[in-house]
């Protein structure tokens, strides 16, 4: 299979009766995800648009069997929705909600510890296996089964990434957005291991962004034990340094995380790295042969 | 979110972490008055603005009389300070902090901050007080000291005294030194701080320790649970067109260039300011209109880009997931027709609702150069800007 999620994953919905929630919802349906049911406490027992309402996670996961949940309650609520599906055992967690406060996630990150979830994001697009499964805000049209594996913590960078690659007939295995907080659950690394064990994923792009060393340790982790051929690219060269660029992790101080310096380091590993965010498949051409 | 120095003390104050006496005043009469209540002095006048490196460039004096506290405030109030934080327009100072002088024994660097590496808040420590940390780290590394705090457990007795012994304290020190970083841990959280700075944290030959100067830095996406926080909010020391675009929820950062950019989500805004520079191009900002945009935040959007009068086109770079193609055009359909524009408009739209979204466009009889890709709206943008100079 691919990695995370295929056509056999059954989904929830946290916060399905809210509009976000229930316009991507129908978009998975429609997309031909098994989008088995929502969570949203008090409303339990009720049926929105042919979705089964459930009061808590672990409800709607003995009534469903689902696997994996995604949320998109408000910032405020959104963490303890993540420890909501923690306890009631659901595998894979990809958390749509931008704006959680920093020290939640701490507290989330801690409550993980020995638990079996794996937690994509907070403030991720989420993820989705071509052609299978489809959880979170992607546009599901610009993608393409296939095998290359697309990891990134931008959202609409990943959709240049991947449409740039369905444009050149290219496919992809499994893409993962895993978002642009500074606490989050998965990072580059973890599934640039996972793309390495995947028998369906031949190649990754990659795309990082200014700030911390997310980017640089998943590099060394490609040049000691990746037989793969990767490919990436790093948002923020021109990017002034001391500014928030948006995403609380995107901000250079102190000469650290600055672009040019992950740029050298990625290079260095082997990685074929974009000169321009235009250029993402193509970089990735230069190194595999589809 | 960043407040003054004289908040951050009065937040301190209440949490138990020494600082000294003293009190924010927005006149020089007003300022000798508070000296006098303060006792025998000497005193410290401080202006207050948000940048750093007050003292180099005449904000922080020292004062032996009331008199002279009254002569340095009149001095500093209505003065524009220049630091190498504020640009060289510098910030305009309307109130400073007097406090009561201490004898400075050592000065020493501590600060709280979430760290992403390990997603624990941790405490850094220096002997190098009154330094830049940053050119600590770089320069030796070897005199800066980290715990990482668990946060079921809290900040431990024994971690504090492990930073304090490598500080080199001794006696009654420690002890004092783990109260205040105990009470530094207990402000963060409550706060929801991303940074929490004293620099320096002085040891007083009479062997206290003070929190001379403090410098903090809120977690925006928090401030919901502190609108006590919120309100210290001091929208003057903040650049008015960040101000403008935080109210309609915009995230804008102004850049020197002259191409304005409006595009959703952070790392796609971050790329497209690479990719103008990458064909030669300067962006003039960076402006992300997040995922649940709706039509007045695009016109705002729109409007904040052209206030800017340096800038001599836009490029509009819409990749859309949660966002919504039509709503971006319709958007950018009505704040063109609002504002009369003037200058070149590139627009490039892909995702959901693409073909609606570039019907509207193609109806609106506007001038708008459609782009297909990121490389392509870049380059017809660049050249746009460059035929109308």
């Amino acid at each position: 299979m691919s990695i995370l999620i295929d056509k056999n994953t059954k989904v929830i919905t946290q916060g399905i009766t809210g509009a976000t929630g229930l316009f991507h919802a129908q978009g998975a349906r429609e997309y031909g995800t098994q989008m088995v049911g929502g969570v949203t406490p008090g409303k339990g027992g009720t049926v929105l648009d042919g979705f089964s309402v459930y009061d808590t996670v672990l409800d709607a996961v003995q009534q469903t069997g689902a696997t994996a949940s995604v949320i998109y309650v408000p910032p405020p609520f959104a963490a303890d929705s993540i420890m909501e599906a923690v306890d009631a055992g659901v595998e894979l967690v990809c958390c749509i909600t931008e704006g959680i406060p920093v020290l939640d996630m701490v507290k989330v990150k801690q409550y993980m510890i020995g638990k079996k979830t794996r937690l994509i994001g907070p403030n991720c697009p989420g993820v989705i296996t071509p052609g299978e499964c489809k959880i979170g805000i992607m546009p599901g049209y610009i993608h393409k089964p296939g095998r290359v594996g697309v990891v990134s913590r931008s959202g609409t960078l990943t959709y240049e990434a991947v449409w740039q690659l369905t444009c050149l007939g290219i496919g992809q295995s499994t893409c993962v957005g895993i978002g642009g907080d500074p606490v989050n659950g998965t990072n580059h690394l973890d599934v640039l291991k996972m793309f390495q064990e995947d028998p369906n994923t031949d190649a990754v792009i990659m795309i990082g962004e200014i700030g911390g060393t997310s980017e640089e340790e998943a590099a060394y982790f490609v040049k000691e034990h990746m037989t793969k051929p990767v490919a990436a690219y790093i948002a923020g060269v021109t990017a002034p340094p001391g500014k928030r660029m948006g995403h609380a992790g995107a901000i250079i101080s102190g000469g650290k995380g600055t672009a040019v310096e992950k740029v050298a380091v990625l290079e260095a590993c082997g990685i074929s790295v974009a000169a321009s965010p235009a250029e993402m498949a193509d970089a990735l051409l230069k190194i595999y042969k589809p | 979110m960043n407040i003054h120095e004289y908040q951050a003390k009065a937040i301190l104050r209440k949490f138990g972490v020494p600082v000294p006496d003293g009190h924010v005043c927005y006149n020089s009469a007003g300022a000798r008055e508070w000296a006098k209540r303060l006792g025998d002095g000497p005193w410290v006048v401080k202006a207050q603005i948000h940048a750093g490196g007050r003292g180099k460039g005449g904000g922080v004096k020292l004062a032996r009389t009331t008199d002279e506290v009254r002569n340095i405030a009149r001095e500093m109030i209505g003065m524009t300070l220049v630091t190498h934080q504020t640009g060289s327009e510098g910030k305009l100072v309307t109130r400073v902090l007097v406090e009561d002088g201490c004898n400075i024994a050592n000065e020493l660097y501590v600060s709280l901050l979430v760290d992403r590496a390990t997603s624990k808040v941790t405490i850094m420590a220096s002997t190098e007080g009154g330094m830049d940390i940053e050119e600590v780290a770089a320069k030796t590394p070897e005199k800066i000291f980290t715990e990482a705090i668990d946060p079921l457990v809290g900040m431990t007795s024994f971690q504090c005294r492990k930073i304090a012994f490598a500080l080199g304290l001794t006696g009654k020190l420690i002890n004092k030194a783990v109260a205040l970083l105990q009470g530094l841990y207990t402000t963060f959280l409550a706060c929801d701080c991303s940074m929490l700075e004293i620099n320096p944290l002085v040891v007083t030959k009479e062997s206290n320790l003070l929190a001379l100067d403090a410098k903090f830095g809120f977690d925006d996406n928090a401030l919901f649970r502190h609108p006590k926080i919120g309100d210290m909010r001091d929208y003057d020391e903040e650049d008015p067109n960040e101000v403008e675009a935080s109210q309609h929820e915009l995230s804008y950062v102004a850049l020197t260039g002259n191409i304005g950019c409006l595009v959703n989500g952070a790392g796609l805004a971050m790329a497209t300011m690479d990719i103008i520079k990458h064909y030669s191009g300067d962006p003039a900002n960076f402006l992300d209109v997040g995922g649940g945009a709706t039509i007045e935040r695009v016109t705002e959007a729109f409007k904040l880009i052209l206030s800017d009068k340096n800038v001599k086109g836009i490029l509009v770079n819409i990749f859309g997931g949660i966002m919504k193609c039509d709503i971006i055009a319709t958007g950018v359909v009505e704040a063109a027709k609002q504002v009369s524009l003037k200058v070149p408009l590139v627009v490039r739209l892909e995702g959901t609702n693409v073909t609606r979204g570039k019907e509207i466009l193609a109806e609106s009889g506007l001038n708008i150069v459609s782009a297909d890709g990121m490389a392509d709206a870049a380059q017809k943008i660049v050249q746009a800007v460059k035929g109308a100079n």
